[in-house]
């Protein structure tokens, strides 16, 4: 990700940021010069820094992981009875990438913002698995009262900001959030997830443009899962190295392996570094895979149950820091202990969502509009 | 042969302007390029450059002169080929004299020009209910009113920020926001890229992220590539949200036809935008209403789409003097009192209904006048209520007619008003057709004073 040299050096860090802050002069009728070398270079090849975690961070990663992966797993078998209706798209083998990114920001200060594929992205933040649960049942305590879904849930207060069911659409209004940040002054920083698919959008790049020429302090995460619904990326993109997106915006991109918690945690941190200092946005390509459908729906034929099959058994990411743990001497039955806590919880939250009531029919006509005309 | 050199036309919708400075004087030599005079207009001051080569003659009318309409003669040249004038070149008159003889000359031949060309002056307004009696007023021009609706609440509120093509340095494409750098600067008045998609999401991001954005869309022609962002996202995120998160962006700018400026910039989009809860749909005819309505749409926290019209930019119309001068949203207004038929109307065709009504008041026909001013949440009781008076209505909508803001006004009277209808309700709008660029197939295409009278005629079976 970094240089050698610059690893080595980290004051040339804190001596050498990007430009920043061209937002408040208006924009001069002569191109911009050239800006100083960012902090950040593009680099491919998987090649982050492993974050040096501790064991109880590292605990609390495959704690993470292990809920998001159970409750996906509930959440399918749920699906399968009936009780979640519509578009459900599950986040199951992708949970190193968000486990990584959300543990190294500050809830509360920064904002997230993803897709549809959103689960996930909400436990990372914090939020009560019950009420995510009650919204994909559809039911009076979901987090959107029943009226979102499984596509359609946010919650302010940890600052999540869906949830968006249209692909690519994430991406601008992130890119205004992080413009926000900088326009309140409060040292936020937006991250905002897309998949491999939405990255081919139009206005993924006229954000690219703003985000760049504005210096916003946004990081566009891209989670590449090699298929976008059905098609994999090298049948729709002509740049299949993802990271590289953001190049003719000027916009540094990393490649990050996104099976490797460690590896996500490691890459951000550096990355956080330069979008903190007023650096301007940064792209991270995480090279991750799902191993379920694009939605329950889907009879993923487009690929081989061998290759699903190669990656859970080379690549899982809970397997993998599961193996890390042992090595680093935690107990097998501590594991164990932790997935019985894990799976408690996950069906406590499927109880839950099960008995809630549904919305009230008066719920129909509420929060259309906040005010009375 | 003199060369005439006529006010030019600078922009689809300019019928007179200012003759603000001439850089030449009679017996001036000049070549194609040279600028001969500086020319102003409502929406910026431009060069006036020479195409032929040749000697100024005559100055005929002189700098300073005011509503100089397009078309005057404003001053002659002699070709490359012949001499100019031996008198003129001899003895070029003072400029008091040029004054004194062009700016009588000008005015006349301006006169029969702007009065074609001028667009009908507000009339017969009753009363604005809302505002308290005694109150002195201003003559602004909606663009003005606009403009410092705008500046009012940025005072006001730290989160409020606009952002559009153009609006920073180059003043506004239609100079709606003009001023508004000087005084908020770069930070808050923002040119962004030609990138409607983005910049709409950016502005809907901004406004989840806690500020007050207001949009600018050069035209809403241009909002399509937008309007993703403004129906999916802006409009049902609080909805989904069960009420927990809030947009509240203006999207605003022109909408509707222009002149002759062809079908992909000629739509009113009123319809579009009305159709879809969640939204607040906005589009006033005077400066009063684009005053005390923008600054009630940048007030609330719901999202609001903000229709403007082009051709109403320049007109002027009086405005309270109120401090705060903030209007209800989704209260239409008694423009014009009547007791025979009821003219419903919003935007640009307001005017069309107060002339028409104007007219027919000549024939022993009284017209009532609704405007709209909101139309989403449409207010349904002032259309009942005077249905129920004058048991006649007229739909007038500068718009197509299928799915039209008329077309919900007839099935509402079909719903809630039908023991009332003397009449069918009947609609006058443009022309099912793209708008098209000649001349006389454009007047054809729109809708005018005329259709409504005739429309209004056959409801009261005259």
């Amino acid at each position: 990700m970094l240089s050698a040299r610059q690893k080595k050096d980290p004051a040339r860090v804190a001596k050498a940021p990007r430009k920043t802050a061209p937002a408040k002069k208006p924009a001069s009728p002569k191109r911009a010069p050239a800006k100083p070398k960012p902090v950040v270079h593009s680099t491919g090849g998987l090649k982050a820094p492993i974050y040096k975690a501790t064991k109880e961070e590292m605990l609390d990663f495959y704690e993470q992981m292990l809920l998001i992966r159970r409750f996906e797993e509930k959440a399918g078998q749920l699906y399968g009875l009936g009780l979640i209706g519509g578009f459900c798209h599950l986040y199951i083998g992708q949970e190193a990438v968000v486990t990584g990114l959300q543990t190294a920001i500050n809830p509360g200060k920064d904002s997230v913002i993803t897709g549809y594929r959103d689960h996930g992205h909400m436990l990372a933040c914090g939020i009560d698995p019950n009420i995510v649960m009650a919204e994909l049942t559809g039911r009076a305590s979901g987090i959107s009262k029943g009226k979102g879904g499984s596509m359609h849930m946010f919650s302010v207060e940890h600052g999540f900001y869906g949830g968006h069911g249209i692909v690519g659409a994430q991406v601008s209004l992130g890119t205004g959030l992080a413009f926000a940040h900088k326009y309140k002054e409060d040292g936020g920083v937006c991250l905002a997830y897309f998949g491999d698919g939405a990255s081919n959008q139009g206005q993924v790049y006229e954000s690219f443009n703003m985000a760049e020429l504005w210096q916003l302090p946004v990081i566009f995460v891209i989670e590449n899962n090699q298929y976008a619904m059905g098609t994999s990326v090298n049948r729709s993109s002509a740049e299949d190295q993802l990271y590289r997106r953001g190049e003719s915006f000027r916009i540094p991109g990393v490649q990050v392996d996104g099976m490797d918690v460690l590896a996500v945690r490691g890459a951000v941190e550096e990355v956080l570094k330069d979008v903190r200092g007023g650096g301007g946005p940064v792209l991270m390509e995480l090279k991750t895979y799902r191993y379920r459908g694009h939605s329950m729906s889907d009879p993923a034929k487009y690929r081989s149950r061998d290759e699903v099959q190669d990656v859970r058994e080379k690549s899982d990411p809970i397997e993998r820091l599961k193996a890390a743990l042992l090595k680093k001497g935690v107990k097998e039955e501590d594991l164990k202990a932790l997935d019985k806590k894990v799976r408690k919880t996950v069906m406590e939250a499927a109880d839950f969502a099960e008995e809630s009531p549904e919305p009230d029919l008066s719920e129909l006509y509420t929060n259309v509009l906040v005010e009375q005309y | 042969m003199a060369i005439e050199l006529k006010m030019p036309a600078l922009s689809p919708t300019m019928e007179e302007g200012t003759l603000a400075k001439w850089f030449v004087k009679e017996g001036d030599a000049v070549t194609s390029g040279d600028i001969l005079a500086e020319i102003e207009t409502d929406k910026a001051t431009m060069e006036f450059e020479a195409i032929d080569e040749g000697v100024i003659t005559k100055i005929l009318v002189a700098e300073g002169t005011d509503e100089v309409a397009v078309g005057t003669v404003i001053a002659e040249m002699a070709g490359e080929d012949e001499e100019a004038d031996s008198d003129t070149e001899e003895k070029p008159p003072e400029s008091e004299d040029t004054k004194e003889t062009a700016e009588p000359a000008a005015a006349e031949e301006a006169k029969p020009e702007i009065m074609e060309a001028a667009p009908p002056a507000p009339i017969s307004r009753a009363d604005d209910p809302s505002v308290p009696e005694g109150t002195s007023m201003v003559s602004l021009s909606v663009r003005e009113a606009l403009r410092d609706a705008m500046a009012e609440e940025m005072r006001k509120d730290e989160t409020v920020f606009v952002m559009g093509e153009e609006v920073a340095e180059y003043q506004g494409a239609y100079k709606v926001t003009q001023g508004l750098l000087e005084e908020f600067g770069g930070k808050r008045v923002i040119d962004t890229p030609i990138t409607e998609h983005g910049f709409a999401g950016i502005g809907a991001g901004a406004a989840m992220g806690g500020l007050k954005p207001i949009v600018e869309f050069m035209t809403f022609n241009f909002a399509m590539q937008a309007i993703d962002q403004i129906i999916n996202s802006a409009a049902k995120t609080n909805y989904m949200s069960g009420g927990q998160m809030r947009c509240p962006v203006v999207f605003r700018g022109p909408n509707g036809a222009a002149s002759r400026v062809g079908a992909q910039h000629s739509q009113n989009y009123g319809p579009w935008y009305a159709s879809v809860p969640g939204l607040i749909v906005i589009a006033p005819y005077d400066a009063a209403d684009a005053k005390g309505l923008l600054k009630a749409a940048i007030q609330t926290p719901d999202p609001v789409v903000f229709l403007e019209n082009e051709l109403l930019y320049g007109r002027s119309f009086d405005v309270p003097e109120l401090d705060d001068y903030t209007l209800p949203i989704g209260k239409a207004r008694i423009i014009r009192e009547g007791s025979d038929v009821t003219i419903v109307s919003y935007s640009i065709g307001v005017g069309l209904a107060l002339e028409a009504a104007d007219s027919l008041a000549g024939e022993g026909i009284e017209a009532e006048v609704i405007d709209l001013r909101t139309l989403r949440p449409l207010d349904t009781e002032t259309v009942l209520k005077s249905l129920a008076k004058t048991n006649r209505m007229v739909v007038a909508e500068e718009g197509w007619p299928t799915c039209s803001i008329a077309s919900e006004i007839i099935a509402l009277c079909m719903e809630r008003g039908f023991d009332d209808l003397d009449a069918p309700v009947t609609r006058v709008t443009n022309e099912d057709v793209p708008l098209p660029y000649a001349a006389n197939l454009e007047k054809a295409a729109l809708i005018d004073s005329a259709r409504i009278i005739e429309a209004v005629k056959k409801v009261c079976y005259r």
